[in-house]
């Protein structure tokens, strides 16, 4: 080893030596969210996909002259045309068409899962992690809250449908019933988990020290830092919602034909495909798939760009 | 010496730890701290001392005995003197991360206690921030920044800020230094003195080693594992130890601070401290002590005056 002697160490110069102040234009957290999501191109793909989705399941059906349900028994089984853009099914029905009018309901049930587990997942555990550790009160309710969420966490959502449909007709209001029983567990977990991290913040307890009221404390100090996982959590959710309403119109559970639903289309198109109708199997089943990839891509990507520890 | 500001007697706070333990965090301390004065105290991670210091704050709630403030017992309030008593009891905290909320702006952090209180508003409100930050050493532009723009100091400083807000009359800082730079710590420090002799405040500074407590504490209390272990003005403790503990502590302090050292042997203390969930029998440093005698395990020694004004507890002095 070399010998380490005084004249190998020279004195810094001193003016590399300044202190570092940060002066950069003073920016909100949601704006550098946003600027950082622009430079992700897989969650940026994922976004603008979303967009032309929601954008067609409005205006589509309405760019081809037919409705949903038109029939035209001379024009069945058409390939992809000028006329019928997606080609027509058995009974002369426009795929385009039905494709972005199924459309309507699978971004519909995302709509709602995303309201259910908003509502019921935040506030439950909400309710649940503020209470906890309070008073013995708070915690015999975070507890009480927390044995219902268990129980229904080990409930499958297929089972709660097919359970219910014993009283019920199956259908839209089914699912929607079976989400509002179970969709929101997993995000009622999540908050909670949240909530009790963050209440063992100092800045959570400097605000109880300064008597800043349970309202502000909530509005002010827990729910800012928790919407990005929220967000997020959404983001994984919402796919999964619009999954399962696929699925089960599939297997004859959920929609009911002559509703057009990706899952009934591809349903109805399944006798039909290796006689070379590929097309009615195609359009709904990439809509999924795509609907899918948007979702994730773009959760992922929101799920960056909300760590405020990744450099820009 | 003054009147006393917060009377401290027998507190204990007991956390559950699974379905039969218990974490004796702090485990029957009693002392008093006076108007005007700097209490430190000093004790190892995992000694109770920031435990005490909330509960003394009221984030806890004591499990056993009194905390008085100002004649007032903490525990026999009604909401509305209670959150009286809240304003004039403030806390500065640890980490100068965690303590500021990342999604607020400063001016908005420093005015919350305004807020809560429905002290000042509008102009008024603004005015008050201005001014709070320029005693602090920061400027009025900085109101509009986020906590993440600041560098470790000027985020304490923001919470030296908050606490001054509603015009305390007693703060706990809890090891307010301990997580800055050394180049940092001493302005921090000046910065708190400044404001003591501004304001006529009286500090609880908590930190892990004596060295940091010297220049600002008139008095300074050693914790051990949820207790009291010595308690005396400042000269005093440096100057003429008695319980083993601290004698060990002091010994440990760097050779480059030698006015501190004294001539002192260093001692080094073997193993680690005890878990508070299980103390030893009797004297809870006895497992460490190099002065161990029988009666150490079989007694828990007493909390008494040896002197004028130095309290110890240690069986040694008996
Ligand atoms: S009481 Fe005994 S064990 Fe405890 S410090 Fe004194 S001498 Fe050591």
């Amino acid at each position: 080893m070399p010998e380490v002697n005084d004249s190998m160490f020279k004195p810094v110069d001193r003016s590399r030596l300044r202190i570092r102040t940060k002066s950069r234009p003073v920016m909100g957290y949601w704006h550098e969210v946003a600027l950082k999501l622009a430079k992700n191109k897989l969650a940026l793909t994922g976004f603008f996909l979303l967009l032309i989705i929601l954008t067609l399941s409005i205006i589509g059906p309405h760019l081809l002259p037919f409705t949903p349900s038109h029939q035209s028994l001379t024009e069945g089984n058409l390939k992809p045309s000028a006329k019928h853009w997606f080609g027509t099914d058995d009974l002369g029905r426009d795929i385009w068409v039905r494709v972005w009018t199924g459309a309507r309901i699978s971004l519909l049930i995302g709509i709602i899962a995303a309201i259910i587990d908003l509502i019921m997942g935040v506030l439950v555990g909400g309710i649940s992690g503020y209470m906890a550790g309070r008073s013995r009160a708070g915690d015999r309710i975070d507890g009480f809250l927390m044995r219902i969420v268990e129980i229904l966490y080990g409930i499958p959502y297929l089972l709660v449908v097919i359970l219910l449909m014993v009283v019920m007709k199956p259908g839209l209001t089914t699912m929607i019933l079976a989400l509002s029983i179970t969709g929101w567990v997993g995000m009622a977990r999540i908050v909670r988990g949240q909530i009790l991290q963050l209440k063992q913040q100092e800045y959570v307890m400097a605000a109880e020290k300064l008597g800043t009221s349970h309202f502000k404390i909530i509005s002010k100090h827990l729910l800012p830092n928790m919407m990005g996982i929220i967000i997020v959590n959404l983001t994984f959710t919402i796919p999964q919602a619009i999954f399962s309403e696929s699925f089960l119109s599939f297997l004859g559970l959920g929609v009911q034909a002559p509703t057009a639903s990706w899952g009934t289309m591809a349903n109805d198109s399944l006798g039909v495909v290796l006689s070379g109708q590929w097309w009615r199997l195609f359009f709904p089943a990439l809509m999924i798939s795509l609907t899918m990839f948007a979702f994730n891509a773009f959760g992922d990507g929101l799920q960056d760009a909300l760590d405020p520890r990744s450099e820009k | 010496m003054g009147e006393t500001i917060l009377d401290v007697q027998n507190v204990k706070k007991h956390f559950k730890a699974g379905k039969h333990q218990t974490i004796k965090s702090v485990d029957g301390i009693s002392f008093d701290i006076r108007k005007g004065e700097t209490l430190g105290l000093v004790g190892e991670s995992g000694s109770g001392k920031t435990t005490l210091g909330r509960t003394l704050v009221g984030i806890y709630e004591a499990t056993e005995g009194k905390v008085i403030f100002d004649g007032r017992d903490l525990s026999k309030l009604d909401r509305k003197s209670k959150k009286m008593v809240n304003r004039e009891i403030q806390m500065i905290f640890q980490d100068p991360q965690a303590s500021l909320n990342p999604r607020m702006k400063v001016g908005d952090i420093i005015a919350e206690g305004l807020d809560a209180y429905r002290l000042k508003k509008g102009s008024a409100r603004k005015q008050r921030i201005i001014e709070l930050l320029e005693k602090v050493g920061l400027s009025p532009e900085h109101a509009d920044r986020f906590p993440h723009e600041f560098s470790g100091g000027q985020r304490q400083r923001i919470g030296i800020a908050r606490a001054l807000a509603v015009e305390p009359s007693f703060i706990v800082a809890d090891e307010p230094i301990s997580a800055l730079d050394v180049s940092i710590q001493a302005q921090v420090v000046n910065l708190l003195a400044d404001l003591q002799q501004e304001f006529g405040l009286t500090y609880l500074f908590i930190a892990h080693d004596l060295a940091m407590v010297n220049h600002i504490s008139d008095r300074i209390g050693v914790m051990y594992l949820g207790q009291m272990m010595e308690l005396a003005a400042s000269d005093e403790l440096f100057a003429e130890p008695l319980h083993p503990y601290t004698k060990a502590l002091l010994s440990a302090i760097p050779a480059s601070e030698p006015s501190l050292r004294g001539a002192k042997e260093r001692i080094l203390l073997g193993g680690d401290p005890p878990s508070p969930i299980e103390p030893p029998s009797g004297c809870p440093f006895r497992t460490r002590c190099p002065a161990a005698m029988e009666v150490c395990a079989k007694q828990k020694p007493q909390w008494k005056e040896i002197k004028n004004e130095h309290y110890t507890a240690c069986h040694l002095y008996g």
